[in-house]
């Protein structure tokens, strides 16, 4: 699984939002999703996704080494996390998350769920391994 | 730790603009349990919060705003913010609903409705954040545009904002001004941005950060995944969405329903330059969706024409009848960029369309002058529809009169033009010309707030079941005006259920998973009915005389037969819409006045309402 978007495509409805943080977290709350949505209006009036690409950069700057790989994933382990925020100002897509309620970023885990619900086919696995519902 | 009241966000914010004080109080289980959310958070907030005859512009009147239990949760359309207020338009009961991300946005920051009351002493903007509220001095974006307001307040305060606005329009009291969110959706009727405007309020920005709490987390998330997988199933989740509410404008002609040129007739022929296809063919730059919608009716546009360029978020359906066919502008730039000037103005297009169409068929009547509107008027100009826009909001010269509306404007006109004032109630009609139509009829005619659609948007049952016939319009008009309000008490939209078919048992079976109560969709509906006497028995108490006499369309829809196209010569007899009231009074409990009866306060649980009403009531 490896996300790609399709901006074009993007209503900027956030479902994809909602159902990552009810898979991630288990609560119903869009503020801790981990992909980002820019609404561009009044000019020019687009939509531009903010994902994961899983480059492995946050794991590189980690100075914990609180982030690994696996199966092309990078996880953050929430044992050795001190939430200094480095990753999430390194990161070159910005797509890493802080939310006060939460003692570490908020990183995509390569669930697929905003892929299984995006009404709309603009968050996509680039794998073909997860597609829309 | 466990939600007392899983579905909400669990308090009210109290706005005081005079003394630019707040106060946050809990939510009280019993008006969730008897009143939902949104709708009914709006219609029980304003019984109780404003006094017996308040001046709708005057301090006491209040602004409630409110998100429903289901909004900003995993549920298709869950989008849905209502505001209300006792309605400048018509001194009755109003209310108006906008989509985009307020009412999440709303719920995340910690309340499910925001009472606003008093008037401040300077323009100024009120911001929630999370919990903490603060006021803003708002003279540096008085006068401005709705979207160069929200631009504005977006750069300073963060994108991640959720704005609603008024424009000039509301901060000159025209009575249809509206409130702008999201560079481009509105709520729109009824006077909530005069109100906005009477308060010097120019804006509310709204961010939070919170969960919100339900009942069974893994329920909740395993039914809204299956609600948004029937709607990805669904036909029309393809067929619909490309065009969104503007793909009806020909089936709308077909049937002999569009108004056009001032409802003097019901066929537009140039209505395929003004359709859906012509958005998406010539002036789509993005889909839009309201927040958690599969079926994204916003169609984000820009316009060039030789008045200038503009991005547009629409036209969407009412505008393309109202401002497009009424006005009889003929070219989809030439709607969209009338669009945009009403947006900027803050102007609802359903009524700013309804007037400025009413002021052209005054001056072709020679009821208005050269002299007295300041330069010449024509269908199909858009430099006339342009001009009286921008008179309107400016209330300059006959601008003055037209932004009281055409019932007002009507009375000081006069020379007959109260026939095709085409109002109820005081409210500009919305975009189905009803004369070949008695169901669509009777729903513009009890409409609570006036002649708007969406409580009851009855016309595909008068083509589905005969035309002619009145039999069982009263039955289905009731029907109608209990379930679709339902979504506004619920937070929700309803264009999934209306447009692809999305089936309502979906909701009835997600609503307890939410909240933990064991409503039916039965009970649901009861308390939407609850509802509907409610705002019913509020006009009455606001209005002298309130009931019947006030349930009647204009003469020309009951004296002239429509002119020409597929719905020629027809129109409904005066004795016909006797008949259609009698039938609805006699179902729905009320007096031949159309006054709710005593047995019928008592059994709806609206006991309290007696004691205000007192011998009104029968």
């Amino acid at each position: 699984m490896l996300l790609g978007t399709r901006d074009d495509l993007c209503s900027g409805c956030r479902t994809c939002q909602v159902a990552c943080s009810l898979e991630v977290f288990g609560v119903v709350n869009p503020k801790k999703a981990a992909l980002g949505i820019d609404a561009l209006f009044p000019n020019p009036g687009k939509y531009r996704l903010v994902t994961c690409d899983q480059c492995g950069e946050c794991a590189q700057v980690c100075p914990l080494g609180a982030i690994d790989q696996k199966d092309g994933i990078y996880l953050i382990d929430a044992n050795v996390c001190n939430l200094c925020g480095l990753c999430v100002t390194s990161c070159p897509r910005q797509a890493m998350f802080t939310h006060p309620d939460l003692s570490m970023p908020i990183k995509c885990t390569g669930c697929g769920e905003c892929v299984r619900y995006c009404p709309r086919g603009a968050v996509y696995d680039v794998h073909g391994e997860v597609s829309r519902k | 730790m466990k939600a007392k009241l899983p579905g909400y966000a669990g308090q009210i914010l109290y706005v005081d603009l005079t003394t630019q004080k707040t106060e946050t109080r809990p939510l009280p289980p019993e008006l969730a349990r008897e009143y939902l959310g949104g709708r009914g958070f709006v219609a029980r907030l304003l019984w109780d919060e404003v006094p017996a005859g308040t001046d709708p512009l005057g301090p006491e009147n209040r602004v409630v705003i409110a998100a429903g239990p289901l909004s900003g949760l995993f549920i298709p359309g869950a989008g849905k913010l209502h505001l209300g207020t006792k309605s400048p338009a018509t001194g009755g009961y109003g209310d108006a609903n906008v989509g985009g991300h307020l009412a999440p946005e709303l719920k995340y920051a910690g309340y499910d409705a925001v009472v606003i009351r008093g008037v401040s002493e300077h323009p100024c903007v009120v911001v929630i954040d999370d919990g903490a509220v603060r006021f803003l001095d708002g003279s540096q974006w008085w006068g401005q545009g709705a979207i160069e307001t929200e631009t504005r307040l977006k750069a300073k305060l963060g994108h991640d904002f959720q704005i609603m606005t008024i424009g000039p329009a509301g901060e000159k009291l025209v009575k249809f001004a509206c409130i702008s969110h999201d560079f481009g959706r509105q709520a729109g009727r009824t006077g909530v941005g005069t109100v906005f405007g009477s308060k010097q309020l120019k804006a509310i920005a709204i961010r939070g950060s919170r969960d919100v709490p339900v009942a069974d987390v893994k329920g909740v998330q395993e039914h809204g995944r299956k609600m948004y997988e029937v709607c990805f199933s669904k036909p029309g989740f393809e067929e619909w969405t490309p065009y969104g509410t503007a793909g009806v404008t020909d089936w709308v002609n077909e049937v002999g329903a569009f108004p056009t040129r001032n409802f003097q007739t019901s066929y537009f022929p140039e209505h395929e330059r003004i359709n859906g296809q012509r958005i998406r063919e010539k002036i789509l730059v993005t889909d839009k969706g309201c927040f958690g919608c599969p079926i994204p009716c916003g169609k984000y546009s820009r316009v060039k024409v030789q008045r200038g360029e503009a991005f547009v978020e629409g036209p969407e359906y009412e505008t393309i009848a109202l401002i497009g066919g009424n006005c009889a502008l003929a070219t989809i730039e030439e709607v969209g960029y009338a669009n945009y000037v009403a947006d900027e103005l803050g102007l609802d297009t359903i009524s700013a369309g309804n007037v400025a169409a009413f002021a052209i068929e005054c001056y072709e009547k020679g009821l208005l002058t050269e002299e007295q509107v300041g330069r010449k008027l024509a269908w199909g100009c858009l430099d006339s529809v342009v001009f009286l826009l921008e008179a309107m909001a400016a209330r300059e010269g006959i601008g003055d009169l037209l932004a009281e509306g055409v019932k007002t404007a009507a009375s000081v006109i006069k020379g007959g033009s109260e026939k095709f004032a085409i109002h109820v109630k005081g409210l500009e009609w919305s975009g189905y010309e009803a004369r070949y139509a008695p169901a669509m009829m009777l729903s513009y005619m009890t409409a609570d707030v006036g002649a708007h659609h969406n409580r009851s948007w009855a016309i595909t049952y008068d083509v589905a079941v005969g035309r002619e016939t009145l039999e069982g319009k009263a039955e289905k008009v009731i029907e109608l005006q209990h379930i679709r309000p339902l979504f506004d008490a619920l937070g929700l939209c309803r264009l999934q259920w209306v447009e692809i078919g999305f089936e309502l048992e979906h909701y009835a079976a997600i609503f307890p998973l939410v909240t933990g109560w064991d409503y039916s969709w039965t009970d649901l509906l009861a308390i939407s009915e609850r509802i509907w006497n409610l705002t019913r028995s509020f006009s009455a108490r606001e209005i002298e005389g309130y009931g019947r006499d006030f349930d009647y369309p204009p003469a020309r829809f009951y004296e002239e037969p429509i002119p020409d196209g597929p719905a020629q010569g027809r129109f409904i007899p005066k004795e016909q819409l006797e008949e259609l009231l009698d039938r609805y009074y006699h179902l729905r409990g009320w007096d031949r006045r159309g006054l709710p009866t005593r047995a019928k306060l008592e059994k709806m649980g609206l006991q309290f309402v007696l004691d205000a009403l007192g011998e009104k009531v029968s």
